[in-house]
């Protein structure tokens, strides 16, 4: 309603801006002065005033004021109460008078408020410029004039919209624009044929807007009669206890005024309350009437008497349902365009449903990466080698922090990214070949143990980096190009930042194949793992290759904490909330074989999407089925998904 | 008989009189018999701590004797806590309800109660319908039965899905924590009907027992939670003591070995790991009315590990060691993050103990395991030792 | 600064006789009962040091019926239970005149039992789901009335919202603040399937799925925006997925009941310029009281430290105890307690805060766009708003009113006229 008045007003004041000026010797700035407190905190429904004002004055400079408006430019002085331009900060900063567009000298810059226009209100002043600025030479204009069309349609910018197309010089622009139209005329068109034509024109369309076009023109409210109107544009009638239940049926009924409002517990209750007479209540003792059933007896005494209105049976409430029909009714009376509009929806339903599986896949994918990426490190330590390290968590936090570090030195963010993946390698390779050394190297044969200590040093590390960056969580700026999505169309997207963490996660794994198959490392690592005594007599140094093994798995854990923490967050905790994940995804995928862990990450990953699709609501309850399936899952296949077969499968 | 036992076993002598001392002791000098050396809010730290020393011995038990690294225990002692908090919170609402509901002019029918009561127990999540655990919460008999019922359910179900698939070692252990950490994030959720993350409180208060003081209160149960421990140590006790001790124990040292001698492993295993899930239990039952709350972060999984860490640090395979371990740790921690370990001031830099007792523990800890595997009760046996 | 402090003690001793000192037998304890170490920290030690500003100031004053004030600071933990403990080592073993603290509802209810049972006194700083109202507690903190449901009709009447996806984190505020909503939301003739809520796990990461939904509830045409009462880090992945997915606050605004200067303080918020939030203070209010505030803080903690709402909580709270003090002439809780009616402090954003019966303050509530500089722009205010104890937006809670001066009740059901109980829900 109000988006139409105040386009009548934007139309009105095209009029009287074409016109010759002069007509009035009104200034902007005693225009605004009758209005100070809606110009200083405008709101959505007030706004107009403002504009009707303006509207009257018909002066050129109110469009210019508008955006300025908009852009939050505009300033009060506090000392005089009159409206500026404002510009740049600082040094740079700069009044202009709003009618001459005449630079202010910077000693009244002085005590100033900020008019503070808000959402709605911006919308409201974009939806006003609409007009002038979709043929503006500026792109930047006409782009937000399209896109302030786009989140309000309205009937009048049909035309508008379409005299625009004809003259737009900017090939993408004039696609959006066309595309707009068909939305718009879908919706507003003159005749029934062109509606026609421009809803068929929609079919295929994925895109947010489209839906909702259609879905407008689809609009239906539910209604209930005796029998089916016979000109009424029906969507579906309803079938009681199939699409709509008794009780909501007799509640339809009952705010239409077609059937008496049931008597409730808590109506009975106040009745036989207010009608208590001496000890008892429709020859019921008070006393008695702590059951539902005596409360009846004493309201129906009540109603014969006709004191209360009397219960509904449920006899009669069943009657009284299927003596109804109960429908749904389109908003739009012409079933030509209901239908046209019903068969493309459904059309693009079907579509939008298989993307959104699509998108869901990708999803997973993504999640299946991340939990590959936080547990790769571990498919060494634990998966090859046989070490629980519990602090293998605290890797990935350090790596994080490494990159946080690394920001606060290296302003430029692909630069930090860049220095920081092999420092954190670095740093937490030192901090595993430590590790190693210092502890698990004695407790090679006794590996509960190995966890309890590297528990301990999980916390010593945790506490210890909440003493050094505070509890608080720390960013790790991703660079601009990172930043965005990758859109397949406008249902299928994925951040580029999942995509990078996939990719990581696909060079580490070949990397660690790479290292583990072709390298003499790689051999004597697995020659050290099956059989240490073996290996030491064939001249190879189990001390040093374990060293190097643990390194390797720390480093990679650290690298990863970079990437995860580009894309959630660095804070001390936040190896914690992956140190149990990470060893499920080993354990299900089985230990001693990287293929393993990728294909327990993928199950994991595609797993916790697959119950939270089906339980969209709560994100807690699909971790916890997934940890359920995950314990189950060990039961019934221990070894895991891909299982070690001949010697190496021994303990 | 049970003199061979005790002749066997001169510990459990030594243990239980220190207890029965103490317990005198502390009794004598609570706010209760008007001495008030010993204030109320440090009598229910200390019948607390006794609770902890009984999940304590149970998981020296099963890891110290039985070698089963548990990391799920304290899921026991947290659904021993809900059991028990469950009745205590329905009965106190009731309490409150039938009392105010009284006051109306028309008697309130079982319906009219039961939404009342549950209108004030789930109104603070957002409900107040009674969700179907909450079936036997207005009878204590029943809530009692499954503190009991509940771990030993869950621990039986548990244990012979994992030991029938002969998953052992450190795959167990993992297992366990997920089994937590499945319980925890299970409670976290407001729809499983505990009330999430708020969890149930007001749990000190006893129903019926309104007009009783906390100070009465406090010294009732740091005496249940004594007997307890004292029992709960005779059992275990008599259970690794004898032939099924050195079953046991065998398990712990070459599983294989007692299984090719005939013996079925699983049985065994899984009578141990349930046994000590029901003393868990019995032990979060006790706890808990004292903490006054529980809630799922009582159950995430770094509280079993600590739990480990306590034995650890105790020494393991000595049930007096569970005790010393469970008692000291726990005491020394809230001393420290309690603020009455005094800050060190280095002159450039102020150690807080609120900020760096944790490093210490687990450094501590990692010193214990490379050093002195044996733990605080290795001490002991060094003083036998010599005597000898 | 412990200088300082003994300097003012010092005058405080020269100026006063001899006869002051002999009637501070009593010195006057004040307990301070907020985490310093654990996941709530972050939150809490800034309370801590805003409770010690607070008594240096006012024993820079002259303390508090002749005597210096001593702040007595415990440390919960984060601990739910431990704050059951440490309540009653306040009131019994420090023997605390009064107790400053708490910040998740889970503590608050674990402290009360204790609160009730030792007739102890607290003043409760955060915004919180209310359905409660204690005889032992003051809530200074924003009650749903004063924040969520101002901020859902900001949506409603400015940003002209007709689809709302509820956002939260599992736990009690956002579960019961997202009930009230969704009833007032229906009341105010939004249809069922136009409200979406989801629950997510303290410290969610992976908001992809979430995000998409989001979008894709716009599908119908409708305008979509996002209240959201998710918590602390969770936050970070929230708006960076925002970002990522290219939805501005234009397209879709979320607005935000947890989110301060505090949490945005060392975040990157260019992503998160023009999105909302609701409280009742900001620090970029344009008061005299405010600047001085500021400055006060800035000068103690240093320049980079923000000042934000629950801060203001306390300084109204703590002002208003000291003024009932002084009027009655002692720290008796009961006595304070009638002391505090009806008690006014002027608030550091306009305005002045009255202490309302039922234990709750009058406040302006405030909406705010972030800025690039992690500060909030205010776009409305409005005047002071009565706190309201028991919310008139669900059925159960309707009925009921919290007056402690002329009923002597918490929990009095207006239908029955009866007070249904004395002591709280815990």
């Amino acid at each position: 309603m109000f988006r139409f008045i105040s386009l009548a007003l934007a139309l009105a004041l095209a009029q009287l801006l074409t016109a010759p000026v002069g007509a009035t010797a009104q200034s902007l700035q005693n225009i605004l002065q009758t209005h100070q407190d809606e110009v200083l905190k405008p709101g959505r429904r007030t706004v107009s005033v403002v504009l009707d004002d303006l509207v009257a004055s018909g002066l050129p400079q109110a469009l210019p004021f508008l955006e300025a408006w908009r852009d939050r430019e505009i300033v009060q002085r506090t000392s005089d109460g009159l409206f500026f331009r404002a510009t740049g900060e600082g040094a740079s900063f700069i009044l202009r008078d709003l009618d001459t567009d005449v630079a202010l000298d910077g000693a009244e810059q002085l005590d100033m408020k900020e008019a503070r226009p808000n959402g709605g209100v911006r919308r409201a002043i974009g939806d006003a410029l609409v007009q002038f600025r979709l043929s503006d030479p500026d792109i930047a204009k006409r782009q937000s004039a399209v896109e302030a069309i786009a989140r309000s349609m309205e009937a009048s910018q049909l035309a508008l919209l379409v005299g625009s197309i004809e003259t737009e010089a900017d090939p993408a622009m004039k696609k959006v624009k066309i595309r707009l139209a068909g939305m718009l005329g879908a919706l507003f068109a003159d005749t029934i044929a062109a509606r026609i034509t421009a809803i068929e024109g929609l079919t295929g369309d994925l895109s947010v807007d489209v839906r909702g076009a259609l879905n407008t023109v689809l609009t239906s409210t539910p209604q209930v009669s005796m029998a089916l109107p016979e000109d009424a544009n029906i969507a579906a009638v309803l079938a009681i206890g199939e699409d709509i239940s008794a009780v909501e049926a007799y509640d339809r009924l009952v705010s239409a005024d077609l059937a008496p409002t049931l008597i409730l517990n808590n109506d009975i209750h106040t009745a036989l309350v207010a009608n208590i007479q001496g000890d008892a209540v429709g020859g019921v003792p008070v006393a008695a009437l702590d059951t539902d059933a005596a409360r009846q007896v004493a309201y129906d005494t009540l109603a014969a008497d006709g004191i209360v209105l009397a219960r509904v049976t449920p006899d009669a409430q069943a009657q009284a349902v299927a003596a109804h029909i109960f429908y749904l009714q389109y908003s739009e009376t012409n079933p030509a365009i209901t239908d046209v509009a019903r068969k493309v929806l459904t059309a693009i339903e079907t579509k939008v449903a298989v993307n959104q599986s699509i998108d869901l896949g990708l999803d997973a994918l993504s999640l299946a990466s991340i939990y590959f990426l936080a547990a790769i490190g571990l498919a060494i330590t634990f998966g090859v080698m046989g070490v629980i390290n519990m602090a293998h968590g605290e890797f990935i936090m350090m790596g994080a922090y490494t990159g946080f570090v690394v920001q606060q030195f290296v302003v430029d963010y692909t630069l930090s990214i860049l220095i920081a993946l092999p420092l954190a390698f670095a740093i937490t390779f030192g901090a595993g070949v430590a590790m190693e050394r210092l502890v698990i190297r004695h407790l090679y044969h006794r590996p509960l143990e190995t966890l309890l200590a590297t528990f301990g040093i999980s916390i010593a590390l945790q506490q210890l980096a909440k003493n050094i960056f505070g509890t608080q969580a720390r960013p790790l700026t991703s660079p601009d190009w990172l930043d965005g999505a990758l859109v397949f169309n406008d249902v299928v997207a994925i951040s580029y930042i999942r995509i990078v963490i996939f990719v990581l996660a696909l060079i580490f794994l070949f990397l660690i194949l790479y290292v583990l198959k072709r390298t003499r490392l790689g051999l004597e690592v697995r020659a050290v793992t099956q059989n240490p005594g073996m290996a030491a007599s064939m001249g190879i140094n189990p001390d040093r290759i374990n060293m190097l093994t643990f390194g390797l798995g720390s480093g990679i854990a650290g690298t990863a904490g970079v990437a995860i923490g580009l894309y959630a967050k660095v804070t001390s905790e936040m190896g914690a909330d992956y140190i149990v994940q990470s060893f499920m995804t080993v354990v299900v995928g089985g230990v001693g074989n990287v293929w393993g862990t990728l294909a327990g990450a993928s199950l994991i990953g595609f797993l916790q999407k697959g119950i939270e699709w089906l339980n969209p609501s709560n994100t807690l309850a699909a971790q916890t089925y997934m940890i359920l399936f995950i314990i189950l899952f060990i039961q019934f296949r221990p070894k895991g998904i891909v299982a070690l077969k001949g010697r190496m499968a021994a303990d | 008989m049970h003199r061979s036992f005790f002749a066997q076993n001169p510990s459990v002598l030594w243990v239980i009189a220190t207890l029965a001392v103490f317990t005198v002791a502390v009794t004598l000098l609570s706010e209760v018999t008007g001495v008030d050396v010993i204030s109320t809010s440090f009598v229910k730290t200390l019948g607390k701590t006794l609770c902890l020393c009984l999940i304590a011995i149970a998981m020296d038990v099963v890891w110290g004797y039985c070698g089963i690294l548990s990391l799920g225990h304290f899921a026991f002692f947290g659904i021993g806590g809900y059991a028990i908090g469950m009745w205590l919170m329905y009965a106190r609402t009731e309490v409150i309800v039938i009392e105010s509901l009284a006051k109306q002019p028309i008697p309130a029918t079982p319906s009219e109660i039961s939404d009342a009561i549950g209108n004030q127990i789930f109104g603070v999540v957002g409900s107040s319908n009674f969700p179907w655990i909450w079936a036997f919460a207005d009878s204590l008999i029943l809530q009692l039965l499954m503190v009991i019922l509940v771990p030993s359910l869950l621990a039986l179900v548990f244990g012979w899905l994992a030991f029938r698939s002969r998953v052992t070692g450190v795959y167990l252990s993992i297992l366990t924590q997920a089994m937590t950490l499945a319980l925890a994030l299970y409670l976290f959720q407001n729809d499983s009907g505990l009330r999430g993350n708020n969890g149930l409180s007001g749990l000190q208060n006893v129903p019926g027992y309104g007009n009783v003081s906390q100070a009465t209160i406090s010294i009732l149960f740091f005496v249940a939670s004594a007997i307890a421990l004292g029992a709960g140590y005779l059992l275990f006790a008599w259970i690794v003591s004898g032939k099924m001790g050195s079953v046991v124990k065998g398990i712990r040292d070459n599983e294989a070995r007692v299984r090719f001698l005939g013996y079925h492993v699983e049985s065994y295993k899984l009578f141990i790991f349930t046994v000590t899930a029901i003393v868990a239990g019995i032990a979060g039952a006790l706890y808990y009315p004292q903490a006054g709350i529980i809630n799922p972060g009582e159950v995430a999984p770094i509280a079993s590990i600590y739990l480990a860490v306590w034995v650890a640090i105790g020494g393991r395979g000595r049930l007096y060691g569970a005790v010393i371990g469970a008692a000291f740790v726990s005491l020394l921690s809230s001393w420290f993050t309690g603020g009455g370990a005094p800050n060190i001031n280095l002159g450039f830099y102020v150690i807080q103990w609120t900020d760096w007792w944790l490093v210490l523990l687990g450094l501590s800890f990692v010193a214990i395991t490379l050093f002195f595997p044996k733990g605080i009760g290795g001490l002991f046996d060094l003083l036998v030792r010599k005597q000898s | 600064m412990n200088f300082k402090t003994s300097a003012f003690a010092l005058t405080a001793l020269l100026g006063t006789t001899a006869i002051a000192a002999a009637e501070c037998a009593d010195p006057i304890k004040v307990g301070v009962l907020h985490s310093l170490s654990g996941s709530m920290a972050i939150s809490e030690t800034t309370l801590k040091d805003a409770m010690e500003l607070l008594i240096e100031n006012q024993n820079a004053a002259g303390g508090l019926l002749g005597c210096e004030i001593e702040a007595v600071v415990v440390d919960p933990a984060s601990d739910w239970p431990l704050f059951a403990e440490k309540a009653r080592e306040l009131l019994t073993v420090s023997e605390v005149d009064v107790i400053f603290g708490s910040w998740t509802s889970v503590s608050r209810k674990s402290a009360l039992p204790v609160l009730e049972e030792l007739n102890g006194l607290m003043f409760y700083p955060v915004q919180y789901e209310g359905e409660e109202s204690s005889r032992n507690v003051f809530y200074t903190g924003a009650a749903p009335n004063q924040q969520a449901i101002p901020a859902t009709d900001f949506f409603l009447e400015e940003l002209g919202v007709e689809k709302f996806a509820l956002l939260g984190t599992d736990y009690v505020y956002p579960r019961t603040t997202n009930n009230i909503l969704e009833s007032y939301l229906l009341a105010n003739g939004i249809a069922a399937e136009d409200i979406f809520v989801n629950y997510t796990p303290f410290g969610q990461s992976d908001w992809a799925t979430i995000v998409a939904d989001v979008v894709a509830l716009g599908a119908d045409g409708k305008q979509v925006g996002v209240i959201s009462t998710i918590n602390g880090d969770a936050n970070i992945g929230f708006y960076k997925e925002l970002a990522a997915a290219g939805i501005s606050a234009d397209d879709i605004p979320v607005i935000a009941f947890s989110v301060g200067e505090e949490e945005l303080s060392g975040l990157d918020t260019s992503e998160l310029v023009g999105h909302l939030a609701a409280w009742n203070y900001f620090q970029s209010a344009e008061t005299e009281a405010n600047d001085a505030w500021v400055a006060e803080w800035k000068a103690k903690m240093g320049e980079e430290r923000v000042t934000n709402d629950p801060m203001e909580a306390h300084y109204i709270g703590f002002n208003m105890w000291v003024n009932a003090v002084t009027e009655v002439g002692t720290t008796d809780v009961d006595a304070v307690r009638e002391a505090m009616y009806g008690q006014e402090f002027p608030n550091l954003t306009r305005g002045t805060a009255v202490m309302l019966p039922n234990h709750h303050l009058t406040k302006p509530v405030l909406i705010g766009e972030i800025t690039a500089d992690g500060q909030f722009d205010i776009i409305s205010q409005t005047t002071e708003v009565p706190g309201d104890a028991w919310t008139d937006f669900l059925p159960e809670s309707a009925v009921l009113i919290s007056d402690w001066k002329t009923l002597g009740c918490g929990m009095y059901n207006t239908e029955t006229e009866t007070c249904v109980q004395l002591t709280s829900n815990y």
